[in-house]
């Protein structure tokens, strides 16, 4: 049954092919829209509710109800996609794209603009008075 | 009678992917005990229940192993079904069987890369893990993970494939499946891997059966013992005959993995043509309370997944079995006997995943 020089096909097309394996960095990789690499959120409908908070099994998200703030400590993340399951908003997406490495892992911050009714009066008041 | 003399082996080798470690003792070059001893990346997994509430824990589950990562999710989450009396829809366990059989695929495609680097042959090693490529990228298309799917979720699955994906899926396995044709005359026919393969580690069927053995370990020694038989998911409608060998050697294993590679490719065309539609997942409510126990096949051998709830949402107790842990008497008795140099191989032909024996 044994045979010598089974492989050498595979060998000599090996040989007359070009790389499998890209060229990266100079061509880019290509994630599929589904690939799951970072947590985007939408802050205009988060209500901070702090559910992801809870639920994230690598605890990376912390959310600041008083101060209207929503962190994710990306680098503890694990792109489970856990937190876009249970936010009731669907205010989170997870989308490609990955983390960029670094020395030290820290947190990114993003606060929630406070749309509330009276400064947005003011605002419009004001340019009609400098008229 | 030579002298006996004991070398430590593992848990770093350069041969082997897992951290093992076993004292062999040896007389000239020839094994005569070998010890196991694990516990070298032990991480608590099974006692995370106490924090984590059962729906999280199934992303954790599914860390237990970086391989088997969908099958493990998949247990966790059928144990807890049964436990609810939830009943997944047809698609959902469809869905779950077509990743189930390539992740099968993209794990025999690894672990005969493994062999060939640990018998020497360089360029079949990267061979197959070419073609173990294509595989993720399909996977990594449909779930949005290489390896880590996150696609469970107690009640069905969270992602659905449209007809792109089925395309792309059914590309990616005939592709595999041509190039591995070409690959398997090595494997199997070529004079220098029989002669690394061929009568190494014999464990015959009756050893196999006592030591308690699992998954292509087993059948490599002629026990037809596969738990897709049991029917979970889509298996029931499945047309499939375990792929069993008799001779129990090191070409045996070989055999039994390169064949369930063609197994799965026709496991997926079946499962795709038969694809019914509808939902993927029901919703869930209310907490577990009971327990049970359930059995599925992995690339590795017959996972066991116990867990026990007390209708919280934290469980009372969940538990693991992984397939390396059965493998492990096995592994002892095929290395009494071995020469020194066939070591590696035969920790190698068990297919060890000791992240999740440890879990
Ligand atoms: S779960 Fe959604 S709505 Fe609630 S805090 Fe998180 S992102 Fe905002
Ligand atoms: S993707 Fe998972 S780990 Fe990352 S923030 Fe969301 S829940 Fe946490």
């Amino acid at each position: 049954m044994s045979e010598l020089m089974n492989f050498a096909p595979v060998v000599l097309k090996n040989l007359f092919s070009k790389p499998v394996t890209k060229n990266y960095p100079a061509e880019p990789a290509v994630y599929p829209e589904r690939s799951r690499g970072h947590i985007e959120i939408d802050l205009e409908t988060c209500i901070m509710c702090g559910l992801c908070m809870r639920s994230c099994p690598s605890g990376s998200i912390k959310v600041d109800r008083p101060n209207m703030t929503w962190t994710i400590n990306r680098f503890d993340c694990v792109q489970c996609g856990y937190c876009t399951v249970v936010c009731p908003k669907k205010s989170l997406t997870i989308n490609p794209g990955y983390q960029e490495p670094g020395q030290e892992k820290f947190e990114a911050s993003y606060t929630k603009p406070q749309p509330e009714v009276k400064p947005e009066v003011k605002a419009e008041a004001k340019p009609e008075e400098n008229k | 009678m030579g002298k006996r003399s004991v070398v430590p082996f593992g848990p770093q080798h350069p041969v082997l992917p897992e951290p093992i470690h076993l004292d062999l003792v040896i007389e000239d070059e020839k094994i005569i005990e070998a010890i196991p001893s694990i516990g070298f990346v032990h991480r608590g997994l099974e006692s995370l229940v106490d924090k984590k509430n059962y729906k999280e824990m199934m992303y954790i589950v599914e860390r237990t192993c970086g391989i088997c990562s969908f099958m493990h999710g998949m247990a966790y989450c059928e144990a807890v079904e049964d436990v609810m009396d939830v009943e997944v829809p047809d698609r959902g366990k469809y869905l779950r069987t077509i990743w189930s059989e390539l992740s099968r695929m993209h794990s025999h495609l690894l672990w005969l890369g493994l062999l060939a680097d640990g018998f020497g042959f360089e360029s079949l090693f990267y061979q197959c893990w070419r073609l173990r490529e294509s595989v993720l990228d399909v996977l990594e298309l449909t779930t949005g993970g290489r390896c880590i799917f996150s696609v469970n979720k107690i009640g069905g699955v969270l992602k659905d494939l449209d007809d792109d994906m089925i395309k792309a899926i059914l590309e990616a396995v005939s592709k595999v499946e041509v190039e591995l044709e070409a690959i398997k005359k090595t494997f199997l026919f070529d004079y220098s891997v029989e002669s690394r393969l061929k009568g190494v580690g014999v464990l015959t069927k009756q050893q196999a059966h006592d030591l308690g053995c699992a998954g292509p370990f087993a059948r490599g020694s002629g026990l037809k013992l596969d738990m897709r038989l049991r029917g979970y998911d889509a298996y029931k409608d499945l047309d499939f005959e375990p792929i069993v060998s008799e001779d129990g050697d090191g070409y045996a294993r070989c055999y039994v993995r390169t064949m369930e590679i063609f197994q799965s490719i026709d496991l997926i065309r079946q499962a795709i043509s038969k694809l019914p539609k509808g939902d993927i997942a029901v919703d869930v409510k209310g907490n577990p309370n009971g327990e049970a126990f359930v059995r599925v096949e992995q690339p590795r051998g017959e996972a066991v997944y116990y867990v026990k709830g007390n209708g919280t949402l934290f469980l009372d107790r969940m538990r693991v079995r992984t397939p390396t842990f059965a493998n492990l008497p096995g592994l002892v008795e095929t290395l009494k006997g071995a020469q020194f140099a066939d070591v590696p191989l035969l920790i190698l032909a068990i297919d060890p995943c000791i992240s999740c024996t440890e879990r």
